[in-house]
């Protein structure tokens, strides 16, 4: 049942994207900045958390999971002091985004552009 | 002369949209639902490995997101991605590890450029504005909550 909900959860998060992506003129980055911005907001609301306490990895996979993490972070560090609300953010995404940096940049220089076969 | 040249560009773009082809908006609703769903329950059953490894929930979960960023990122070097996206959409764009392709491909496509200005700065020209709007929105919320705290 829990794969149930996170592939469902997953799945309808996806198609929500899928439909701005056909339907309206936005650009893919701007939909990922969407995606991540109403994160941060639905946690700060309480309104997340209950979705990833449903649905586990259907809710954090997705680009509005990375705005829950970065939103958490800040919460919970709100409670330790000033300092911690500001670190709090990236502290619970730096695994995350160091990988993605590190590894990102690494494959980047490894491999050479391809031209997309037509 | 201002109204006329906003006439002509209306009936261009009505001109120009008689010969866009219609995206299948349902077929592509059910490409995204399915491999979205797909990649959260594959992020699941793996996590769930790593927990029954005797791994914490917390650490399981970054060693997930650290995979998946990992497996997207390889993929797009190896030109593998865009295959996939193209059939499946915001099924692969939407969760992470459309952020992580998004920070590869315009940086392979810049690699011209230079290992500094080419790749590193283009690894942001996506991925940059999601982290800026991303962090400075949570920080937002931290120091609101702080605040909140103090009284």
């Amino acid at each position: 049942m829990e794969y149930f909900w996170a592939f469902v959860t997953g799945g309808v998060i996806c198609t929500i994207g899928q439909i701005l992506m056909d339907t309206t003129k936005l650009t893919a980055p701007r939909i990922l900045v969407i995606f991540v911005v109403s994160g941060v907001i639905l946690q700060a609301l309480h309104l997340y958390q209950p979705i990833v306490d449903f649905a586990g990895n259907g809710a954090t996979v997705p680009l509005p999971g990375f705005g829950y993490s970065l939103a958490k972070g800040a919460m919970e560090g709100a409670e330790k002091g000033f300092l911690a609300a500001i670190t709090g953010p990236l502290k619970s995404t730096a695994a995350g985004i160091g990988t993605a940096l590190t590894f990102g940049y690494l494959i980047s220089l490894i491999f050479t552009p391809k031209s997309p076969k037509r | 002369m201002e109204g006329e040249k906003k006439e002509i560009a209306k009936a261009y773009e009505k001109y120009a949209r008689q010969f866009t082809p219609k995206p299948d908006y349902l077929g592509n609703s059910i490409k995204a639902f399915l491999v979205g769903g797909v990649i959260c329950t594959v992020s699941l059953w793996f996590q769930n490995r790593l927990t029954a490894g005797g791994m914490t929930e917390k650490d399981a979960g970054i060693f997930v997101t650290i995979a998946l960023v990992a497996a997207a990122q390889l993929l797009t070097g190896l030109g593998v991605f865009d295959v996939i996206a193209k059939f499946a959409g915001a099924g692969v764009i939407v969760p992470i590890t459309g952020f992580a392709n998004s920070m590869v491909a315009p940086a392979l496509e810049y690699k011209k450029e230079g290992p500094v200005l080419g790749v590193g700065a283009k690894m942001f020209s996506v991925a940059g504005p999601v982290l800026v709007c991303g962090i400075s929105s949570a920080v937002a919320v931290g120091i609101i909550y702080w605040l909140a705290g103090r009284f």
